[in-house]
């Protein structure tokens, strides 16, 4: 097991088109690191950097503390689960397990051992003497977590394992995964564009844009105190609304001015930090469940206007609403219990203990 | 609509009461009645371009010479007699044998070359490389004859600039027999060629890097991946070109015309010599059937373990 390092490394294609622009990582030893970010932002570029399946433009890669720029992926000491699996067909369930340890000449009962012990691990035994066309997907994918483990590697890497699952099946695995990690510790980088994915798995989530990092940390870090627009937009689901505000300052105190006509008085706690902004246009960013039916009216900082729905979602243990706020559409998130109706005007209470308040020109969060 | 208990279709009138219909018409309009009807072309041309030449020929080498008295199986048995017949066996078997294995590894190399070409560059080397497959054999036959020629060979004429003394190609048995093999590999390369490319493209590149990762080196991946990934494609094209080329006639027929001594005769050129030459067309018709019993035998074994590979991978 090791930890990994990632210093200003950049990929670019023929032509100067750069999938990933100068990253900085470090990865701790036991660590599981999600990389999360929408298709083409360099995340499955960067895990494919580490696991020497792409070459690096610039910067470095070490291992265990071992520059790996130019060892090829067999001498890496990396188990890698690919998104198809990409299981070899012509071989047994046990051979595609037992291939890579075959190949370094592990003697046979050590192979045997190591592969019962991960059929085990994984509820596999029994499938030991198929072929992979006689598996499910989550068999399959099982199979290809288990050539990973028997291998013992440094690192694991994972890129998009769940894509091809379907939803239920996802969830399942992705426990599987979290499992998996819980008994063998091994250093794991994980890719995946499903944000929920990163947030269950996760120690720490790198979220990545257009071939940068935008955040890295916590996911609990990352959902309450997004360093950039992007960040607070793609953690979270419904994602935080995004309103249009000036903020205007009035007696020591500061307030925001949204669409019509409603004005929010900026909690007294953040007006150090939101002072520079004062005069401005900026975003107030609030996250569903921080909108909601009037309710803790007798808390600080909370506010409530009049806003009306548009579409009203049901999804039982909660109901989303979709309100139409001048501009800028708003979901929030009530009670199943609150009465809302298409149509008909109803208040809602905004927590501006959780606000955001975000610089448009350069998507920073303050 | 007109009731409660009828739905009409768009388009369909209520009113019209469903056909009797009888069992001519109820045959007719079966799936399988119109699937052997579609099917009919084909199976005529089967029948009358495989089916009746192959039994007719089957007919015609249980005939004495003048066709007059059928004699079972002893035209089979004087061939197998006679020494010049068993040289012709051993010289087809050597023939389609030699240049199936000789292509079968060119065509193997040369596909994994192209595979490794950028893509920009490999539709230009694939034309070319398909070039002596697309030539009518008869042609480029007549030019590699005129190559081998021992007057004005172009080959000769190269190998004495180098000092090497020159070589009878077709004079000499066991040139002959290298320079028709030879011939046959140049005609039959591309062929191999061209489909192990389609079955390389076809290995998902996620297995290679899911090899190198594994600790495969190029070598493991190509023996561990590639070729079990392309056992069904290498089969079959060995079967089909084995088939092709133990019925080969005109590389052999141009070049040597069996000789010298017979030393170069093959099943379709000694059966040529015999039964069309000669006039023993019952004589001919058994030395062309000659090797349809190891050949289905052969082609049985094969296309099972391609069917049997085809269950366990597919999907």
């Amino acid at each position: 097991m090791a930890q990994v390092s990632i210093r200003n490394v950049v990929k670019a294609y023929e032509g100067g088109v750069q999938a990933v622009k100068g990253i900085d990582l470090e990865i701790a030893d036991h660590e599981f690191v999600v990389l999360v970010g929408p298709s083409g932002c360099g995340k499955s570029t960067t895990l494919r950097m580490v696991a020497g399946l792409e070459e690096i433009t610039s910067g470095e890669i070490a291992i265990g503390g071992t520059v790996v720029n130019d060892i090829p992926p067999r001498d890496r000491d990396i188990a890698m689960v690919f998104q198809n699996y990409a299981l070899y067909p012509h071989m047994s369930v046990f051979e595609n397990m037992a291939f890579g340890l075959t190949l370094r000449k592990f003697p046979k009962d050590e192979i045997k051992r190591r592969v019962d012990n991960a059929a085990r691990i994984l509820d596999i035994t029994p499938l030991l003497e198929r072929k992979p066309k006689a598996l499910s997907g989550g068999q399959r994918q099982r199979v290809a977590m288990g050539r990973a483990i028997v291998r013992d590697p440094k690192v694991f890497l994972f890129d998009e394992p769940l894509s091809n699952l379907d939803a239920k099946l996802r969830v399942q695995m992705r426990t599987e995964i979290k499992k998996v990690h819980q008994t063998v510790k091994t250093t794991t980088v994980y890719v995946t564009h499903d944000q929920v994915e990163a947030m269950t798995l996760a120690d720490r989530v790198v979220v990545m844009n257009h071939g940068i990092i935008e955040q890295v940390g916590p996911p609990q870090e990352l959902y309450h105190r997004p360093a950039t627009r992007f960040v607070a937009g793609f953690i979270g689901s419904p994602a935080m609304n995004f309103i249009p505000a000036r903020v205007e300052n009035g007696s020591g105190a500061l307030r925001l001015n949204l669409p019509n006509g409603i004005v929010l008085p900026v909690p007294a706690d953040r007006t150090a930090r939101y002072g520079a902004a004062a005069g401005k246009e900026m975003i107030f960013g609030i996250r569903p469940e921080h909108l909601t039916e009037p309710k803790n009216l007798d808390r600080d900082n909370i506010a409530t206007f009049e806003l009306t729905p548009e579409v009203i979602e049901p999804m039982g243990m909660e109901t989303l609403v979709h309100l139409w706020l001048q501009g800028a559409e708003v979901c929030s998130r009530i009670d199943p219990t609150t009465p809302a109706e298409p149509g008909r005007p109803m208040q809602v209470a905004a927590d501006l203990n959780h606000m955001h308040l975000i610089d448009p020109q350069s998507g920073r969060v303050l | 609509m007109a009731d409660g208990n009828v739905v009409t279709a768009p388009g369909v009138p209520a009113a019209v009461a469903p056909p009797r219909t009888g069992t001519l018409q109820k045959i007719a309009r079966r799936k399988s009645t119109l699937a052997f009807v579609m099917t009919l072309p084909l199976l005529v041309v089967i029948g009358g371009l495989v089916a009746y030449p192959f039994f007719y020929a089957l007919y015609l080498s249980m005939l004495n010479k003048r066709m007059t008295r059928f004699i079972g199986l002893e035209n089979y048995t004087f061939l197998l007699s006679r020494e010049t017949f068993q040289g012709v066996i051993w010289q087809s078997v050597l023939f389609a044998v030699g240049a199936v294995i000789a292509k079968a590894l060119i065509g193997f190399i040369l596909a994994h070359v192209l595979h490794a070409l950028p893509a920009k560059g490999q539709r230009k080397w694939r034309g070319m490389l398909l070039v002596p497959w697309v030539i009518p054999p008869a042609i480029s036959t007549l030019a590699w004859w005129w190559l081998f020629d021992p007057s004005y060979s172009a080959l000769n004429w190269v190998i004495t600039a180098i000092g090497v003394p020159p070589v009878a190609w077709l004079g000499e048995p066991s040139w002959a027999r290298f320079s028709v093999i030879l011939v046959n590999v140049w005609y039959g390369a591309p062929f191999f060629m061209i489909m192990y490319l389609a079955a390389l493209k076809s290995v998902p590149d996620q297995l290679y890097e899911a090899a190198a990762i594994d600790g495969a080196t190029g070598w493991q991946k190509l023996i561990h991946v590639t070729v079990p990934m392309m056992k069904n494609i290498i089969a079959i094209t060995v079967l089909f070109s084995l088939i092709v080329t133990f019925a080969n006639f005109d590389i052999v027929r141009i070049l040597t015309n069996g000789g010298p001594q017979d030393k170069t005769h093959i099943f379709g050129t000694y059966a040529f010599q015999v039964g069309i030459q000669s006039g023993d067309l019952p004589l001919g018709s058994a030395v062309s059937l000659f090797m349809f019993p190891i050949l289905a035998i052969f082609a049985v074994f094969v296309l099972r373990g391609v069917t049997r590979r085809s269950r366990e991978m597919a999907g």
